[in-house]
């Protein structure tokens, strides 16, 4: 029932399980061991940052390589390549594009999505003072740390980073394949950062079950933590498979067991043991890092379009239906692989059928925006191009679940350019639009409309261009992961085509300039920011100044109604605007409380 | 805004209790990180499980085996000694569970006693563990350990995965002695209240019932 009779009990249970923290004084607590849920996530924006721009750079390498395999990288390339002249040689190729994926998905993708905008959105969403272990919380971002920094370890070291692809298949991944200390302490740093990923989900969980304010039912939370929430889930259940995968790998890469180690290497193991393990973690995985998303597009949507999110508990119900079914669809990565032609049409049946609620929550964002009153703002384009980018990466997913389209396309450019739409171009357009909206909360300044509107298309172009170049290249045969493509004469013909991609792909990243630009400016001499700029109806707008105070709310707020309520007529001609916030009272409403009726 | 402030004496203000019908935060915690650890074990036992399953043949534990496979004989798993730490495990729980209700009744002397007898019986699995990979050093009559016996890390899937799964395991008896005798610590000082104990107890059950699972996957199926 969507209207529980709210009882003054809860509101006092709320008030009392929630006593605000007292703002510490010290620098220490403050600024390094914060146990601030908003602090935090700008811990875990910033470290996520800096290594969006490492991986990014990493991604102008490889791109270089395939416009102009073999020639010397200007300006940077004699300091990273001395012995080649400057060129990048083979074995580094490979450690490029397998740290490149790497570190994109665990170390920026992850931090900025999950752990930033977990950890600002949710308790202020919900209406809660903090998240429900505040220390955990902390901890997780120092084991974050301490896993970032294992990563950067790994270059220091002889022989340099992993590089058995972001897949980490053995048996290229022991140390038959890969030998020196880089990819151990790469697949440590993994395992790692797991357990922080696992504190961080366990928190988030409790925290929506247990601290949402009176009133906030769970059909009246934002879709933001709907996606949060249910990535979180996944988090604690699937990273831990990851993890005794990897300790697993670890053992046979640091005390000689052999789990995955066979055929000519000459060993006992069973190398396609890992692929199932990775794959059980990795497709949840990339729900993980898609709900989130989900979250914030239907929410964006519904704010900018200035109407009720359409079906939004169709939306909600085809979010949930996605987590679960996408714990038993992962042999769709494998078919080629080899397994039981029953076993793999389970698996081509499956997926198929994943996609029917990726398209109720398509059609319910396009029916959201269907007629509205459109605010093309900053974080409405990057919704909206989140939305462009993963219909088409959407789309291209139904040749590669569909067995006999897939043993062609296995492994070649066009899996890139699905897994890059879906996946990296989404969560990027999707987790800056994020920033965009939540940037006056965060730091309590505006950011510049301008620049954000450059950045935007310079980022959606980019990303359509270049990641259709991959699937124009796939189509046409180019595997994926080839140090020269053109030395294989039926690739040849696709020399220009890469190279055209190429262009497209550093256009796309000088784009970022733009973004880097108004970040730093909008921190130091951004204009104030408003407390509700964006005129929308949750929380964290209606009860927190810009930025929020320590303990968010003065009094736990009282939630009485949903998060979409834009242009509804009864509060037009009664409050004159056409919003409504989820704890603002209508003049003569009931809320079912006399005390605070009365007042 | 102080409405519901100056409403406050009028207020019912229920505990945050399970009785009240709500999980007490940490408790749901404990049973996130229980399903999550859960699936850690699910990852060790389902290699475990492909591995075994796809063996010619596992553990040389007997001559013939040997000579057949052309493999280098190992001890085979002492059924009966585990057998008897499983047991030892299992009443570590029901102490575990008189602890707390002790502690729901208020008893906290008695709370500490079982709480204390359940810290033992987990310490007791520990030395029972490491006397089966080490032998106490000849103490205790002729068993030398599994180690000297020739069971080796690396050498087969049988040894491996043996002392991955039960070496897992044991990390975690180790864990949950060292949180229960924090609790015991802190019950003992006063700072501790039935659901402290209840929260522990559930991570206490967790351990014992994937020991039950693991004894019966690693030991109990025959070869
Ligand atoms: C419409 C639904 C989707 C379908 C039917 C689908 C199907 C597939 C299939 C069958 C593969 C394996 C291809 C191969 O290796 O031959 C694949 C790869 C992949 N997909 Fe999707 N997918 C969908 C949506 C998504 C989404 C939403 C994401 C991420 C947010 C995603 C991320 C990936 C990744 C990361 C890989 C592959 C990685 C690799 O091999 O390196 N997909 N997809
Ligand atoms: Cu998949």
């Amino acid at each position: 029932m969507s209207d529980r009779v709210m009882t003054k009990a809860d509101i006092e249970a709320a008030e009392h399980l929630q006593h605000a923290h007292v703002e510490p004084k010290d620098f220490l607590s403050r600024y390094v061991f914060s146990i601030d849920h908003k602090y935090i996530a700008k811990q875990f924006l910033w470290a996520g940052l800096l290594f969006l721009l490492f991986g990014g750079l990493l991604a102008m390498l490889i791109r270089w390589q395939w416009a102009f395999p073999s020639q010397p990288v200007p300006l940077v390339g004699k300091a990273l390549f001395p012995n080649s002249g400057g060129a990048i040689t083979p074995p580094a190729y490979s450690t490029i594009f397998t740290t490149h994926g790497l570190i994109m998905i665990f170390f920026a993708i992850t931090p900025i999505m999950i752990g930033t905008f977990g950890n600002f959105c949710i308790p202020l969403m919900i209406g809660a003072r903090d998240m429900a272990f505040p220390k955990l919380n902390m901890y997780s971002f120092w084991v974050f740390m301490v896993s970032q920094l294992l990563m950067i370890a790994s270059f220091c070291v002889e022989l340099g980073s992993a590089a058995a692809g972001w897949t980490t298949y053995p048996p290229l991944s022991t140390n038959v394949g890969t030998p020196g200390a880089g990819q151990s302490l790469v697949v440590l740093a993994l395992f790692v950062t797991g357990i922080s990923s696992i504190m961080g989900a366990i928190n988030y969980i409790t925290t929506v079950i247990r601290f949402r304010a009176p009133g906030m039912t769970w059909f009246r939370m934002p879709a933001t933590v709907w996606g949060l929430w249910l990535t979180a889930i996944l988090n604690a259940l699937f990273v831990p498979v990851l993890g005794s995968a990897g300790l697993l790998l670890l053992f046979d890469r640091t005390f000689g067991t052999q789990f995955f180690v066979a055929g000519a290497a000459g060993g006992i193991g069973d190398p396609i043991l890992f692929q199932h393990l990775f794959w059980i973690f990795g497709h949840p995985e990339v729900y993980i890092l898609i709900l989130p998303i989900w979250g914030f597009v239907i929410d964006f949507m519904s704010f900018f379009a200035r109407k009720p999110a359409y079906w939004y508990k169709g939306s909600v119900y085809a979010m949930i239906s996605v987590s679960v079914l996408s714990a038993v669809v992962y042999g769709h990565h494998m078919f080629v692989t080899g397994m039981s032609p029953l076993l793999g049409q389970a698996f081509m049946l499956l997926t198929l059928v994943i996609s029917v609620p990726a398209e109720i929550l398509f059609l319910n964002w396009l029916h959201t925006m269907w007629k509205g009153s459109i605010r093309l703002t900053v974080p409405m384009l990057f919704a909206l191009g989140t939305v462009f980018v993963f219909g088409l990466g959407g789309l291209t997913g139904i040749y590669l679940a569909t067995i006999s389209t897939d043993l062609y396309l296995h492994d070649t450019m066009w899996v890139v350019g699905h897994f890059h739409l879906t996946m990296a171009s989404a969560a990027f357009l999707g987790s800056f639009g994020a920033l965009y909206f939540w940037f006056p909360k965060m730091y309590g300044r505006a950011t510049n409309e301008t620049l954000g509107k450059v950045h935007f298309w310079f980022s959606v172009i980019g990303v359509t261009a270049v990641f259709c170049g991959q699937l124009i290249a796939g189509y046409n045969g180019q595997q994926r992961r080839l140090f020269d493509p053109f030395q294989y004469t039926y690739i040849k013909h696709l020399r220009e085509l890469n190279k055209y991609t190429s262009y497209f792909a550093f256009a796309l990243g000088a784009g970022q300039l733009a973004f880097v630009v108004n970040f730093f400016h909008s921190l130091f001499a951004g204009k104030k920011a408003e407390k509700n700029p964006w005129d929308v109806g949750t929380l964290e707008w209606t009860d927190c100044e810009s930025p929020p105070v320590y303990h968010n709310f003065d009094r736990v707020p009282i939630v009485l109604r949903g998060p979409h309520e834009y242009n509804n007529p009864e509060v037009l001609a009664k409050l004159g605007k056409d919003w409504v916030g989820q704890s603002e009272q209508l003049p003569g409403e009931d809320i079912g409380i006399d005390a605070i009726a009365a007042e | 805004m102080s409405a519901a402030a100056t409403d406050h004496e009028h207020a019912l203000v229920y505990p945050d209790e399970p009785i009240y019908s709500r999980i007490t935060a940490g408790k749901l915690a404990m049973w996130l990180f229980l399903l999550s650890d859960g699936f850690s074990f699910s990852g060790l036992l389902l290699s475990y499980g492909i591995l075994r399953g796809s063996s010619q043949v596992w553990g040389c534990t007997t001559e013939a085996i040997a000579k057949t496979f052309g493999c280098i004989e190992e001890p085979a798993l002492g059924i009966n000694f585990t057998a008897l730490l499983t047991f030892l495990l299992i009443c570590s729980s029901v102490t575990m569970v008189l602890s707390h209700a002790s502690m729901v009744e208020g008893d906290r002397k008695g709370a500490l006693k079982w709480l204390g007898l359940t810290v033992a019986g987990g310490a007791l699995f520990l030395v029972g563990q490491c006397w089966e990979y080490w032998g106490l050093f000849g103490l205790f009559g002729p068993h030398h350990g599994l180690i000297h016996e020739g069971l080796k890390f690396g050498a087969t899937h049988y040894a491996t995965t043996f002392y991955c799964v039960t070496g897992f395991h044991g990390l975690h008896v180790l864990t949950g002695v060292l949180y229960l005798s924090a609790v015991w610590i802190g019950t003992a000082m006063g700072k501790t209240d039935a659901n402290t104990l209840e929260v522990a107890g559930l991570f206490w059950h967790f351990v014992d019932l994937v020991w039950i699972l693991v004894f019966t996957f690693i030991y109990l199926i025959p070869n």
